[in-house]
């Protein structure tokens, strides 16, 4: 079964959240790097831009895939994991840890309305299987 | 086995007699402008360079040497005469910038392709110059753009596109600039006709639609798409992947299109040579007859003369230098010649035979159809996702396991939406006998599903190659040949 | 029926299979007010002899004039083993290599080809092909756009030095998008060299840079380059692939080289067949690889660790990203790119340049024979690669014209295009004509222009 972190924050479009004192860390859910397979490429964003919630800010790839990652709270980019663009299967093999894709100051405080919680999320994964 | 050809090469080996002769080390180019070094080309001899492309070839599988039941791909028989005749002297040797009086042989083909394009869609206008599939696409949509803009239409934003369309259909909108709008497609392959209607309004330039469908059936809707579409204004465009499976019977024109393009190298049956040529002529209704892309063939008393763009001053302009893909449309001319009034009309025929009985054969073999309650077009869907969950054996897998008998595989996981899918188009060209040799494959390998899986899960075993990495090729990505890093040979 | 096998039995014993009772049955879902198609219009069939006859008396119409014509697309010797062997039904008959297993053949051959391409220009990768000289130059274009994504709007400069069929056809395609300007740069009068002098403005997208140009004229293509990089732009070289033989390929361009190479691949074995089907080509700098359209091949292994070849970096492509892929396009053109491949194997790095070489120094001997005719200017004083243009007295179309009746196709009259070039011929002349076919021109011009002008030119 499918690993969702209870402590861990959601997006519909099943990117994961979490707030480490004022920035946030985000990357792709276990669900979501299965689906696409082995990952071959990743396209960060660069640092100092800002995005809106729900805008593109990344994409990464498999040899048959390729997936949009919207930004799941409107914030801008403090740092990303450039360890991804040499070893994008990282993200396969650890989604909640080495391969996180970027960290981000949000530009308001109280977002966690905006997002599922791993319950949710869970709920919106086994809706999707039928 | 073989090496790349730059592991055979030798330095100072060459095809000698292929070497121009009496030349010497004059010329009028400063220094600073020359070539120091030697380009990385092979040094072998003319019989190396036979006999290892002549062994590679022997690496493929082919209409020639297979049946090849690629769905979308019309992948039917290429005539070798229309091969043979596009060489000779005076068409191959014919520079493009002739001039008109010395080119009324070629032009003569073109010209009278044009009318029978004309006849068989239903159109009034026909341009042959795009060079494949979406460049007819492109030419379709850029006039879509052109009849709006030039009615200062200029709100309209929009292309609407079914989910099942092919991916050059969404492409081509955003290469244009438009806005993609998909729309769902029913249970029974149709287009959702309610969320048509939601959808379309004063931003629709256009819709998108092949017909039958990439679903392998006819949406019998298309009238009521074709008023829904032009009651707000927007125009419909067809694209010509599956003309084979209407071809003589059913014209785009009659259906309500304003414009489509046509597949030569599908319908038409020019050689799809390892990912073309191909040829995209498009075709329109009278009221995009004047945005339609030059050069185009013309006709006048003294003979035949090219139109360009002072003749045709509202044309989206030039697709290529010259006249597309020239040779390719000599070839799609003469196999409409062979096949004249009376075979024409056959192709939808027994292209639609075909395909129904292929998809008869399997359905009672235990197959599940992806639309069992319809008929099929040219082609059909079969969805193996009961295989998958009960055998753990995918579409992949079944497509894979078919090389091994000799058969090319049909088309795997297109359309997105059916899952585990094979889109299978036997063409007219097939005889019953090959039909029934494939149903018997797809059994076997059904029985071998349940019996011996691993032959599935690790096919192909009896190709050149096993199954490739392209994780691999992907990550660590080579794609030129380093000499400091010779291959396996 | 033409290619259509079933005998009466066949069918008869199908349609049964299926339950249905006759072949009108298999279309009953389709409205019957649409099973209208009339095609009494259409001739009748012909048989493979009687079409024969009918492609013989056409291709006759085509008359075999010796053939003085360039502009793009040139007569070259080709080796009767590349025909025959790229006409096997292997290759002639198979379609995109989907089945990678299946299509060893032709994915190791576009491997092969890349690699040849990527020499040829000096540059880190190739593509597998795009359609013709003309739209791999509108692609390259679109690809410096999409590299220089933070911009809003993109300025193209695109010197009229570049064919002029060519930049309708980039008109045409990169016109579509509306935040791309393209911004024409003339030449000098005296050099028929790309001038800079009138450019204004700091920031540009991409420097189109010819080598040769239209004129047959060598451009100094190192200034150029150096030129557009200082802007921090790209720099896209045009170029003649099998001048590169003999010429400074595009990667080594200036301090940096140029960053994309583009251009016609039917010098390289291609007939001129009327204009097509030719092939485009398109390479690149590695860091810009992601932005390529089209297909590319990649070497892999197998399961076994063999050495196999696969399309890759297929995500870019339409049929994964759709609306969002870099380009619409789908096939390639690789019928033509498995016959320049094996030209480019047979002829060898030494072929290529000798076939450069020996076209160049024709054109040179056409040059110094014009030089002395009075009545006929060489306009360009600039080096030139195989082809050069002359300015007449008499109106061109009509001096065009009488060669013809010489079996003389005399080149490309430049005044619709250029019309500061009134009266000038671009003529070309390859490895393919003899001493004595270029003393038969410089006799016959003498002749027609030596003539009083018989008719008023239209133009």
């Amino acid at each position: 079964m499918t690993n969702i972190p209870k402590k861990l924050f959601y997006s519909a479009t099943h990117e994961w959240v979490r707030k480490d004192e004022d920035v946030l860390t985000i990357g792709i859910t276990d669900h979501a790097q299965t689906m696409l397979g082995d990952l071959v490429y990743v396209e960060l964003p660069e640092p100092e831009t800002g995005f809106e919630t729900g805008q593109e800010c990344a994409v990464i790839e498999s040899v048959k895939a390729a997936a949009d990652i919207y930004c799941p709270i409107s914030g801008e980019i403090v740092e990303v994991n450039e360890e991804l663009l040499q070893n994008p299967q990282v993200i396969n093999q650890d989604p909640y840890g080495k391969g996180w894709l970027f960290r981000l100051r949000p530009f308001e405080n109280d977002f966690t309305n905006k997002l599922l919680n791993a319950d949710q999320y869970t709920k919106q994964v086994a809706s999707e299987a039928h | 086995m073989s090496g790349t050809i730059f592991d055979i090469s030798k330095s100072g080996r060459s095809a000698k007699a292929q070497m121009p002769k009496g030349v010497n080390e004059k010329h009028n180019i400063p220094k600073n402008y020359l070539r120091k070094d030697k380009p990385l080309l092979p040094e072998v001899s003319e019989l190396q360079v036979v006999r290892h492309y002549t062994n590679l070839s022997r690496k493929n599988f082919s209409i020639d040497t297979q049946f090849y039941p690629l769905g979308s791909c019309t992948m039917k028989y290429n005539p070798r005469g229309v091969h043979r005749l596009a060489f000779l002297e005076g068409f191959l040797n014919h520079h493009p910038l002739s001039l008109d009086e010395n080119s009324q042989g070629f032009m003569a083909c073109a010209y009278e392709l044009q009318e029978i394009l004309k006849v068989v869609t239903g159109m009034r206008g026909v341009s042959l110059t795009p060079m494949a599939g979406a460049q007819g696409e492109f030419a379709g949509v850029a006039m879509i753009r052109a009849y709006h803009e030039l009615r200062g239409d200029t709100l309209r934003d929009e292309i609407i596109v079914p989910d099942a369309a092919h991916g050059t259909n969404p492409a081509t909108a955003a290469q244009c600039g438009y806005k993609v709008i998909e729309i769902p497609t029913g249970p029974d392959g149709n287009v959702d006709i309610e969320a048509l209607r939601k959808i379309a309004g004063p931003k629709t330039a256009g819709i998108m639609l092949t017909n039958p469908s990439t679903l392998g059936v006819f949406d019998q809707n298309i009238q009521e798409i074709a008023k829904t579409i032009h009651s707000v204004g927007g125009l419909l465009y067809y694209d010509g992947a599956n003309l084979n499976a209407i071809l003589g019977k059913v014209r785009p024109g009659d259906m309500g299109f304003d414009v489509m393009h046509i597949n030569l190298h599908k319908t038409f049956a020019t050689p799809h040579g390892g990912g073309g040529p191909g040829g995209g002529p498009v075709a329109v209704s009278e009221r995009l007859v004047p945005f339609l892309p030059t050069p185009i063939v013309g006709k006048t008393e003294t003979g035949f003369r090219w139109l360009t763009k002072e003749q045709c001053p509202q044309s989206i302009g030039r697709l290529s230098a010259f006249m597309g893909n020239a040779g390719i449309i000599l070839r799609a001319y003469m196999y409409a010649r062979l096949l004249g009034q009376e075979g024409m009309i056959r192709i939808a025929e027994y292209a639609t035979l075909n395909a129904n009985y292929l998809l008869t054969k399997l359905r009672k073999a235990g197959f599940t159809p992806a639309y069992p309650k319809r008929l099929a077009s040219h082609e059909f869907i079969i969805t193996l996702k009961n295989e998958a969950r009960d055998l753990h054996i995918n579409a992949l897998d079944v497509a894979k396991r078919l090389l091994d008998y000799g058969f090319h595989a049909p088309t795997m996981y297109f359309p997105l939406l059916v899952p585990e899918c094979l889109l299978i188009e036997p063409t007219e060209t097939e005889s019953k006998e090959v039909l029934d040799a494939f149903a018997d494959t797809m059994i076997k390998i059904l029985e071998e599903a349940k019996t011996n899986p691993e032959l599935l899960k690790n096919a192909p075993h009896h190709l050149p190659v096993r199954r490739l990495d392209e994780v691999k090729a992907a990550r660590e990505l080579d794609l030129v040949y380093n000499p400091q890093l010779p291959s396996d040979v | 029926m033409p290619f259509i096998p079933h005998t009466k039995e066949d069918t008869k014993a199908m349609l049964e299979t299926i339950g249905v009772s006759s072949m009108a049955d298999l279309f009953k879902e389709i409205p019957s007010a649409l099973q209208t198609a009339n095609l009494s219009n259409l001739a009748p069939q012909l048989n493979e002899s009687e079409l024969s006859r009918l492609m013989h008396e056409r291709a006759n119409l085509d008359n075999h004039l010796t053939c003085f014509i360039g502009a793009g697309a040139y007569q070259h010797h080709i080796p009767a083993a590349v025909w025959e062997v790229t006409s096997r039904g292997e290759f002639l008959t198979a379609y995109t290599p989907y089945q990678a297993e299946a299509s060893q053949g032709t994915l190791q051959l576009l491997y092969e080809f890349q690699t040849m391409m990527a020499g040829l220009m000096a540059l880190d990768v190739s593509n597998a092909s795009l359609y013709d000289g003309a739209s791999a130059l509108a692609e390259a274009i679109l690809m410096a756009a999409r590299h220089e994504r933070k911009a809003e709007t993109h300025k193209v400069l695109l010197p009229r030095t570049i064919h002029p069929l060519y930049r309708e056809v980039v008109k045409a395609i990169v016109g579509q998008h509306d935040h791309i300007e393209l911004i024409e740069i003339d030449f000098d009068l005296k050099t028929g060299q790309t001038t800079l002098e009138k450019i204004s403005g700091d920031r540009f997208t991409a420097l189109v840079i010819p080598q040769p140009n239209f004129f047959g004229v060598l451009e100094d293509t190192d200034e150029l380059t150096d030129w557009i990089h200082k802007k921090n732009g790209l720099a896209i070289a045009v170029v003649n692939p099998l001048a590169m033989s003999l010429l400074k390929p595009p990667g080594l361009w200036g301090e940096k080289g140029a960053d994309i190479a583009c251009g016609e691949g039917q010098p390289l074995g291609i007939p001129l067949a009327a204009g097509g089907p030719y092939y485009g080509f398109l390479c690149c700098r590695q860091d810009l690889v992601r932005q390529m359209p089209g297909r590319i091949v990649g070497r892999t292994v197998d399961a076994e660790g063999k050495q196999g070849f696969v399309l890759t970096l297929q995500a870019r492509e339409q049929h994964i990203r759709r609306a969002k892929a870099n380009s619409n396009i789908c096939t390639n053109q690789g019928l033509l790119v498995t016959a320049s491949t094996i030209y480019m194997s047979l002829m060898g790095p030494e072929g290529l340049r000798l076939t450069a070489l020996a076209s160049h120094q024709n054109t040179v001997f056409l040059q110094e024979k014009l030089s002395k005719l009075s009545g006929v200017n060489i306009i360009f004083n600039s080096p030139l690669f195989h082809e050069l243009v002359i300015k007449i007295k008499q109106p061109v179309d009509e001096v065009i014209q009488k060669l013809a009746k010489f079996k003389i196709q005399a080149g490309f009259a430049l005044q619709k295009y250029y019309p500061e070039l009134g009266n000038c011929l671009l003529i070309c002349v390859t490895e393919t004509k003899t001493k004595e076919d270029i003393e038969f021109f410089t006799k016959k011009l003498k002749e027609v222009i030596d003539q009083p002008v018989t008719t008023r030119a239209e133009t």
